[in-house]
């Protein structure tokens, strides 16, 4: 490991919560689409400090539940309470300010810029300074300037893409693609860090890699974590528990070694005979 | 033989032999270039912004302009006119933003492009409501807009005359180029707003809040109008027949690029100086009237090469 990555100094901002308090709290959440219902009457929590796994089959309902917690879907009942806050129709960019960051299932990333510049967007909400000030590009706006792009190379660094720092993302390969989005959503230091598939379509070295950076993230930064993913080995190795839905309805949650023998996770994974 | 001589020689020996009248063209070219130029320009912030093709960037110059006049003939004095237009155009913006815009987030292109030209018929219509629909003359003096024009002597007794309000065009459209340029690649603002025009989603996502940034960029689009208004409305009348100068438009966008606002102003100086030379040294071959179509032709013959224009970002798509 680089030297410099010792002095990574972002970290989730202090909220007044011990780690294991509950951070986020979903209670009988449901979202339909028309007559579809994605997911129905589901609760859990996630606590601040671990890393906590949504899984189960295709069409479960899991990146549903992502969007609800981040804003882009309005779930028509239920309640979601956010560090002691409960919130109804926020958007995406409130959820943003209020401290939740995310990567997507399909990598969405802003194909035309650099890296340097998808990983600054993700300061966008940490910048203050007049726009006057930073078109003149003096004083102030430029100090702030710089220290974005310390905290940003931090970020580069800690990631392992220095070689790429210049490079429109549109050009790299999908798993240096997933690492970039990660970057992007560490940059905003967030207190809950929201993971939609993030080793979806990468090899087993890639896989490894992005796990310890998940890890790293969690241990050095504080960072809460909630993830998707669809390899068990992964899930069952870094999450501190899951939560496991089935066609929008819950059906496990615990430590991974309970959900690992619960008989409605293996049924819904195996298939039962009727 | 001479119909090629007619072609490919004769035109550029009438170029030297009246070196006087060759530079007039050029000028009355590069004045024209500059209008097409800021017309496009109002395209591209908002296409770079939201991917929309604003269908109603033309009407939006007429509009601006109308305003202008409309209240200056209302009496009220020249500047707090202008003051008082600015504000209408951020009104819009707003109205655009919260009305259009939003309850279409997430639709496809050609829907946003379909409302854009709703949008067009409801100015068109407003317009005429409130200030009726014949032409009206701009208040270029009364803005302090300079007047008049110089002549220089070239050579033996050949004249080249530069009129000043033309001047002032060039002026202001490199001050506002320049200005734009700045904001899109130096504050948080203008990320932002690359950003949006990559993913909605995304941007999102990273606290980005789309609503402010289109309010924005319409503002934006607006000023561009409204100076387009001013110096095209000081050359001819303010009316709503130029509003398809907007069309001008399409052609500088595509030599251009849609995304990049310097291309935007490369593109309607060479569809400006190439129209008029065109029309000049080309002209009488065929009878004339090529003006008005040798835009598409030059626009067309640099799809063939490159789609994405002279600066248009590079398309990159990995398959």
């Amino acid at each position: 490991m680089n030297a410099r990555v010792q002095h990574v100094e972002l970290h989730a901002e202090d909220d007044g919560l011990d780690p294991g308090d509950v951070m986020l709290k979903v209670e009988n959440v449901s979202l339909s689409f028309g007559g579809v219902k994605a997911i129905s009457d589901i609760s859990f929590d996630i606590r601040k400090g671990e890393i906590r796994a949504i899984i189960g089959p295709n069409g479960a309902g899991k990146t549903s539940m992502l969007n609800v917690i981040n804003g882009f879907y309005h779930p028509q009942e239920g309640v979601i309470t956010f560090r002691g806050q409960a919130r109804s129709r926020m958007q995406p960019y409130e959820a943003a300010a209020s401290g939740i960051a995310r990567t997507f299932q399909n990598v969405a990333l802003f194909k035309g810029m650099s890296t340097l510049d998808n990983i600054m967007s993700g300061r966008t909400l940490k910048m203050h300074k007049n726009f006057f000030w930073q078109v003149l590009n003096v004083g102030p706006a430029r100090n702030e300037e710089i220290e974005h792009r310390l905290k940003v190379e931090e970020i580069i660094d800690f990631l392992e893409i220095q070689h790429i720092r210049k490079t429109p993302v549109g050009k790299l390969p999908y798993g240096l693609q997933k690492r970039v989005e990660l970057g992007r959503a560490l940059a905003m230091e967030p207190d809950l860090l929201l993971l939609d598939e993030p080793m979806a379509g990468m090899n087993l070295e890639e896989k490894e890699d992005m796990s310890r950076f998940i890890l790293d993230v969690n241990n050095q930064m504080g960072t809460t974590i909630a993830l998707i993913e669809h390899d068990m080995g992964v899930v069952m190795d870094i999450s501190d528990r899951v939560v496991v839905l089935d066609y929008g309805r819950k059906i496990g949650d615990g430590p991974p070694e309970e959900v690992k023998n619960n008989q409605d996770v293996i049924d819904a994974y195996l298939g039962v005979s009727h | 033989m001479d119909f090629l001589y007619s072609i490919l020689v004769d035109p550029f020996v009438q170029m030297v032999e009246l070196p006087d009248f060759f530079l007039q063209v050029l000028w009355e070219g590069f004045v024209a270039g500059v209008l097409y130029a800021l017309i496009a320009l109002g395209f591209v912030l908002i296409f770079k912004a939201s991917g929309v093709f604003n269908f109603a960037q033309g009407i939006m110059v007429v509009f601006a302009g109308l305003t202008l006049v409309g209240l200056h003939e209302k009496g009220v004095p020249a500047y707090l006119a202008l003051i008082l237009t600015i504000g209408v155009m951020g009104i819009l913006a707003l109205a655009v933003e919260r009305f259009v815009m939003r309850p279409l987030v997430n639709q496809p292109d050609i829907i946003l492009l379909m409302s854009t030209i709703g949008l067009t018929y409801f100015l068109v219509g407003f317009g005429e409501f409130v200030f009726g629909g014949e032409p009206k003359q701009m208040i270029t003096e009364e803005l302090g807009l300079p007047t008049g024009s110089t002549a220089f002597e070239i050579g033996d007794g050949g004249l080249l005359i530069l009129q000043h309000i033309d001047i002032a065009a060039a002026v202001i459209a490199l001050i506002m180029v320049g200005a734009l340029a700045l904001f899109f690649n130096k504050t948080r603002i203008g990320r932002a707003l690359r950003a949006v025009a990559d993913d909605h989603q995304a941007a999102l996502s990273v606290g980005i809040s789309l609503n402010q940034i289109w309010a924005i960029v319409w503002f934006a689009a607006g000023i561009v109008a409204l100076t387009t208004g001013i110096m095209w409305g000081a050359r001819s009348d303010v009316s709503f027949a130029l509003e398809i100068i907007a069309f001008k438009a399409l052609p500088v966008l595509i030599l251009g690029g849609f995304t990049s606002i310097p291309g935007a102003i490369v593109g309607g100086l060479i569809i400006g100086i190439g129209e008029k030379v065109g029309e000049i040294y080309w002209g009488p071959l065929v009878g004339g009237g090529i003006e008005s179509w040798l835009a598409y032709m030059i626009a067309l013959i640099f799809l063939l090469f490159r789609p994405q224009g002279l600066f248009g970002e590079r398309i990159i798509e990995r398959v």
